[in-house]
């Protein structure tokens, strides 16, 4: 088999990305839309620490770490928001969320 | 020490991240999709060790699979699905969000069939001892400032959180 490069990782973290997009674009459940934002933070993550093994350096594992905390208070508050909206509107669907919209 | 079938194991967890990932945006109940995605993210974390990140894989595995995760379920069973588990799961756009991902997709095909000639050619040598060790130090040396930027957003997402989520304040 074919050796294993940098490329192959991108290619990974590019495909988790646009499963990441299509998720938040198409589906309705709010829950599911904050997982496939999950997915795409996961695939910058991924992609970050293949070019720290390309550079030889530790910057990018370190800039992974920091994307991490970011997710958490990303989980964190999103989450709060979602149990708020449960609150008021009893559902989870994203496209009845249209208060703002004119 | 040289790292053992590399090509298999890198196949192998790719196509479970991507099972995964497919599966966490199709299902029909949340809980499966979150099931879902710790396979996802416990596949990743394997690729990060394959990658020299041991300190990140550990990381990835307590902070995501185990607190994310948790988080995630422990709002799932607040929210009630029965209802959103009978109802149409795509929006009415899906076509269009398609489209747009497709788009996104040729773009990157594009930047990787143009752009791989900016890496170096050989991948350079890491330091395959002391992850752990040498990441503490440029944490709290070089990358001081944005250590407690970090930490200060934390204390702002749980405050947040707890306000948003609560009832009458």
């Amino acid at each position: 088999m074919l050796h294993i490069t940098t490329l192959h990782y991108l290619v990974l973290g590019a495909a988790l990305f646009l499963l990441g997009v299509i998720g938040v674009l198409t589906r309705r459940n709010v829950v599911i839309v904050l997982m496939s934002i999950e997915l795409i933070l996961n695939a910058v993550n991924l992609n970050l620490v293949a070019f720290s093994r390309l550079w030889g350096g530790l910057h990018g594992q370190i800039f992974a770490i920091f994307v991490i905390t970011d997710a958490a208070a990303e989980a964190a508050v999103g989450l709060g928001i979602l149990i708020a909206f449960f609150r008021n509107k009893e559902t989870v669907n994203i496209d009845e969320v249209n208060l703002l919209k004119w | 020490m040289a790292p053992v079938a590399t090509p298999f194991f890198f196949y192998l967890l790719s196509g479970i991240m991507l099972i995964g990932g497919i599966l966490v945006i199709t299902r029909k109940n949340p809980v499966h999709s979150a099931l879902a995605l710790i396979v996802t993210l416990l596949a990743q974390a394997s690729i990060y060790l394959m990658l020299y990140a041991p300190f990140v894989a550990g990381v990835q595995i307590i902070l995501y699979a185990g607190g994310i995760m948790v988080l995630f379920l422990f709002v799932i069973m607040l929210v009630s699905i029965d209802r959103s588990i009978k109802e149409r799961q795509f929006n009415s756009q899906w076509v269009v969000g398609i489209i747009a991902a497709t788009a996104l997709g040729g773009l990157f095909i594009a930047a990787f069939t143009k752009g791989d000639k900016i890496f170096p050619e050989h991948v350079l040598p890491m330091v395959e001892n002391d992850n752990t060790q040498n990441i503490a130090t440029l944490l709290y040396g070089q990358y001081m400032f944005a250590f407690e930027i970090a930490s200060l957003l934390l204390l702002v997402a749980i405050i947040g959180a707890v306000v948003m989520a609560k009832k009458r304040i």
